[in-house]
């Protein structure tokens, strides 16, 4: 169909963007932030594969759509466009030398330039740096030739190389906590990053492993076990990850406590929002309002401080914390009702922020404490122990956790979670099918405000203290992203989401600049290219992908689809 | 349709008109309140009104960025309020530039011309991009999908600009040719302020005159009532929403130019307020509609320079200005409970809200 001609323009395109991409990765900031920190020792760092990698990946789409599958013409392609790529950088540097860029771009300092040049001076450092744009494309092109399974096992093999050097501080904390163990895997690590000898034994270790166990089907192995023996497994799977969660503050320590504590706040969070986004299909954006309801009730009731209203413990403070929660999930839900879509997604987010400025404002300071914020607020007490560490309060976010994933499995394919599903999928036929459309929509509000409000709860007394300032629009705008990474509507999407979203930026503190920028970014790619999630639930995936499957007998027909507004 | 209004009124009708006319009691009760205390005189309201007229006119220009594409793709853009942003963000280093070497002050005009190119340009660019890269793909998608990806652009953007320009604030360097004022009945009339109304009033003509009666306008108008039909009738739709994109990123960087007039200082984050107030302008004119959302625009602007101190101060909130950004969410939230096809919306059916 198309031209060769245009093919090449292609080419050239692609290569463009990807030397734009890696420049903005630079410029951002990002490459810089991670400029020291070595992958292999001594090798490669993390900046330069931030730096590479755009290459790579342009240059693997050109390759894979090129005209003639001929390996002559492939390694063109791919080193055609990974040297675009490189060139873009290359004028990059060399106008870097006669303009000043750093007068407006923070990052363009000598640092980027000597990353970009390899710590090399002009001349040379361009050439190196084509020279590798160049073999980076090749790369490309040799992969795209290798055998399907070989290029699996090789790219999760450098996958694994990559965390392994990415967390080796995280991961040598943990293990000097290990005694004798230790010994076992620290040899690999060097100052930063691993060892070239530690990579190339994992390398080889993870490449073998994936490409033997590709090898296998697995579908067949378990097929043949009768259904006593995969009862065996299952459970005793699920037992042992259930002791390994209960174990993990104890194994992993207080930091990473911290952590998970955090994490397990959003999870819950995230499990809340995906029964009002995922399985209702209100896009709610001022879902952080039950999570600062929940936190400051907790807090005016529990605080020793003179602005509290009530003294009282935090097991008799927390039920009214959630009624007062979602009591409010009622209330702002109310007006909405008739709203769709984007309508319902702007008056949300208009009342998470309502809710933020009123509490900061002198007004109501007498009792909120402005933006002072609340302190000295109650830790839970058991008889004689106060849950007050990171460790003990992790048990309480884990039963929160479980609570709220038994009542959403629960929920989902309960009478009310159908209801829930039709009325996202069309309005106007789930009301005419007989569902109640005030009362489901609102016990969708309801649900989603009890756990927004036991998050809050939760994180007021981890914290021990609240500000209007933690409850910014940003929070609402994270709980979606983990919803959606892991995909609308499935409960271990919410758990993957949350570990990838809030765990990784915890973990890599060089990430925590850039934490939104990947947000926004992942938010973006997950809906342009795979919009059911990492972790996606049946029926949404069914939905979103229906024109591969073409309508069923059951279904809506395509062209009502096409055009929602009609 | 053949039940009686009896049987139409539902319980959270009730509770939802009761919950406005509250509203309305509070804002009645207030006004006279605050006006029979007499705190303030009455040069003080007609001040505040001027600066909420120049707020308006700065509104009403982001609020053509969403009405239109509204219009035409019945989506939010909600990256809008970050290309606003990108506008004065960039340009702010040409302004620096320029007064640096003396020449902002030698030729105001050529001056504020070249800074107005820039920060014109730059968020057309980003519009164009925008559509291009991230709504383009998901045009005939489930409806949640492209207003995910437009939150999503709208952080991407917002960080991107961050990591290139650096957290901080920047000033804006004064003009003293427009550091004057007026005095005029006993108030102060800044310069500023009255090039804003007649700069936004401008930009606002040229573009209801485009849309209205140019032939690129009146191919917009047919894509926005029906592309299909458009396209048979030989347009290039493509091409009209790329143009839609390119003239709201334009007047956003205009309104960007009026902005730092105003307040002449930009940061990454100065998008948020005012992309969500002209939102509400939009939305408060009728959303779809250009002189809706000039109509929308000022009374919003007026709503929340006046309204604080009017409402809030004779029953006793103290600082109440700080609570004007909460005006404007009632307001937001307010219309599109009783009245979202806006002010003069009609064109629009209800089934969009």
């Amino acid at each position: 169909m198309k031209s060769k001609s245009s093919y090449w323009v292609k080419t050239l395109q692609n290569g463009l963007i990807g030397g734009g991409i890696s420049l903005l990765l630079g410029l951002v900031g990002m490459a810089l932030a991670f400029g020291k920190t070595y992958i292999i020792s001594g090798v490669i760092t993390m900046g330069q594969i931030f730096i590479l990698s755009p290459f790579l990946f342009e240059a693997y789409l050109s390759v894979r759509r090129a005209p003639s599958k001929e390996p002559r013409s492939l390694f063109l392609v791919g080193g055609l466009s990974g040297l675009v790529g490189g060139a873009l950088l290359a004028a990059f540097v060399l106008i870097g030398e006669v303009v000043n860029f750093r007068a407006v771009l923070v990052n363009a300092s000598p640092n980027l330039f000597a990353l970009l040049t390899f710590n090399l001076s002009l001349v040379p450092g361009i050439l190196v740096l084509l020279g590798v744009s160049l073999v980076t494309g090749l790369i490309a092109a040799g992969v795209f030739l290798l055998p399907e399974r070989i290029r699996a096992a090789l790219s999760q093999a450098v996958m694994v190389v990559v965390l392994l050097g990415l967390f080796r501080d995280l991961i040598v904390t943990v293990m000097l906590r290990w005694g004798v163990v230790q010994y076992a895997f620290l040899w690999m690590f060097a100052a930063s990053g691993l060892k070239i000898i530690g990579a190339l034994v994992i390398f080889v270790l993870i490449s073998g492993l994936v490409y033997w166990s590709k090898g296998r089907d697995r579908k067949a192995i378990a097929l043949k076990r009768s259904p006593r023996q995969q009862r065996v497994t299952r459970w005793s799977t699920l037992g042992v990850l259930g002791l390994l969660v209960l174990l993990l503050p104890v194994i992993l320590g207080s930091y990473f406590s911290e952590i998970l504590d955090n994490v397990g706040i959003y999870i819950l969070m995230g499990l809340g929002l995906n029964i009002v986004v995922g399985f209702a299909g209100l896009l709610d954006l001022g879902y952080v309002a039950f999570y600062a309801i929940g936190a400051y009730t907790l807090g005016i009731l529990t605080t020793s401080e003179a602005v509290g209203l009530l003294h009282i413990s935090f097991w008799l403070a927390t039920p009214v914390a959630l009624v007062v929660a979602v009591a409010f999930g009622v209330i702002l839900g109310l007006p909405i009702l008739k709203m769709r879509g984007d309508y319902l997604a702007i008056v949300t987010l208009g009342f998470g922020e309502i809710i933020r400025i009123v509490v900061l404002s002198d007004w109501l300071k007498p009792i909120l404490g402005g933006s002072e914020g609340i302190q000295l607020i109650g830790k839970p007490v058991i008889g004689p122990l106060v849950l007050a560490n990171q460790q003990q309060l992790y048990y309480l976010i884990l039963i929160g956790i479980i609570l709220a994933g038994f009542i959403s499995i629960r929920l989902k394919d309960s009478h009310l979670g159908r209801s829930w599903m039709a009325l996202r999928e069309d309005e106007d036929v789930a009301e005419a099918m007989g569902i109640n459309k005030v009362v489901t929509k609102l016990l969708a509000f309801a649900m989603g405000a009890l756990f927004s409000g036991l998050g809050g709860a939760l994180f007021a007394t981890k914290i021990g203290s609240v500000y209007p300032q933690s409850f910014s629009f940003i929070v609402s705008i994270n709980i979606l992203s983990l919803i959606i990474i892991g995909g609308m509507g499935s409960i271990p999407g919410v758990f993957v989401g949350g570990l990838a979203l809030v765990g990784l930026p915890l973990l890599l503190s060089q990430f925590a600049d850039f934490r939104y920028l990947i947000y926004g970014a992942v938010l973006v790619i997950m809906m342009l290219m795979k919009p059911e999630g990492l972790a996606p639930e049946a029926r949404r995936r069914l939905e979103l992908h229906e024109d591969a499957v073409g309508p069923g007998p059951g279904e809506k027909p395509q062209s009502v689809i096409k055009n929602p507004e009609r | 349709m053949l039940r009686t209004w009896r049987q139409r009124i539902t319980i959270t009708d009730i509770f939802v008109w009761a919950i406005g006319l509250s509203i309305a009691g509070v804002v009645i009760w207030g006004s006279i309140s605050t006006l029979l205390q007499g705190q303030y005189p009455g040069k003080v309201w007609l001040d505040l009104s001027i600066k909420g007229l120049a707020l308006g006119g700065v509104y009403a220009l982001i609020a053509m960025g969403y009405t239109m594409v509204y219009g035409i793709l019945k989506m939010i853009n909600f990256a809008h309020s970050e290309v606003f942003m990108s506008g004065p963000f960039t340009a702010v280093f040409v302004a620096q530039a320029l007064s640096k070497s003396g020449f902002l002050n030698r030729q105001p005009v050529i001056s504020l011309a070249i800074i107005s190119l820039v920060s014109m340009g730059v968020p057309t660019l980003i519009a164009i991009l925008l559509e291009r890269i991230c709504y383009r793909p998901l045009r005939n998608a489930p409806r949640l999908v492209p207003l995910i990806t437009a939150i999503g652009a709208s952080f991407f953007l917002l960080y991107v600009f961050r990591g290139l320009y650096g957290s901080g604030s920047f000033g804006y360097p004064a003009i003293t040719s427009l550091e004057q004022s007026w005095a005029f009945a006993g108030i102060q009339i800044y310069k500023t302020q009255v090039a804003v109304i007649v700069g936004a009033v401008v930009m606002m003509l040229v573009l209801f005159g485009m849309v209205q009666w140019t032939k690129i306008g009146k191919a917009m108008r047919a894509v926005s009532e029906d592309k299909e039909a458009a396209e048979l009738m030989g347009i290039n739709v493509d091409r009209i929403i790329v143009f839609t994109f390119g003239v709201g990123g334009a007047s956003a960087g205009a309104a960007g130019v009026l902005y730092t007039l105003l307040f002449p200082v930009v940061n990454f984050y100065m998008g948020f307020f005012p992309g969500i107030k002209a939102f509400t302008a939009a939305v408060l004119g009728g959303i779809g509609n250009v002189p809706g959302a000039f109509l929308g625009a000022i009374i919003l602007g007026l709503l929340e320079s006046v309204g604080p101190n009017l409402f809030l101060t004779g029953l006793g909130v103290p600082s109440p200005s700080q609570l004007k950004d909460a005006i404007a969410f009632i307001v937001l939230v307010l219309i599109l409970i009783f009245r979202p096809t806006g002010i003069l919306g009609e064109r629009i059916s209800r089934d969009k809200a």
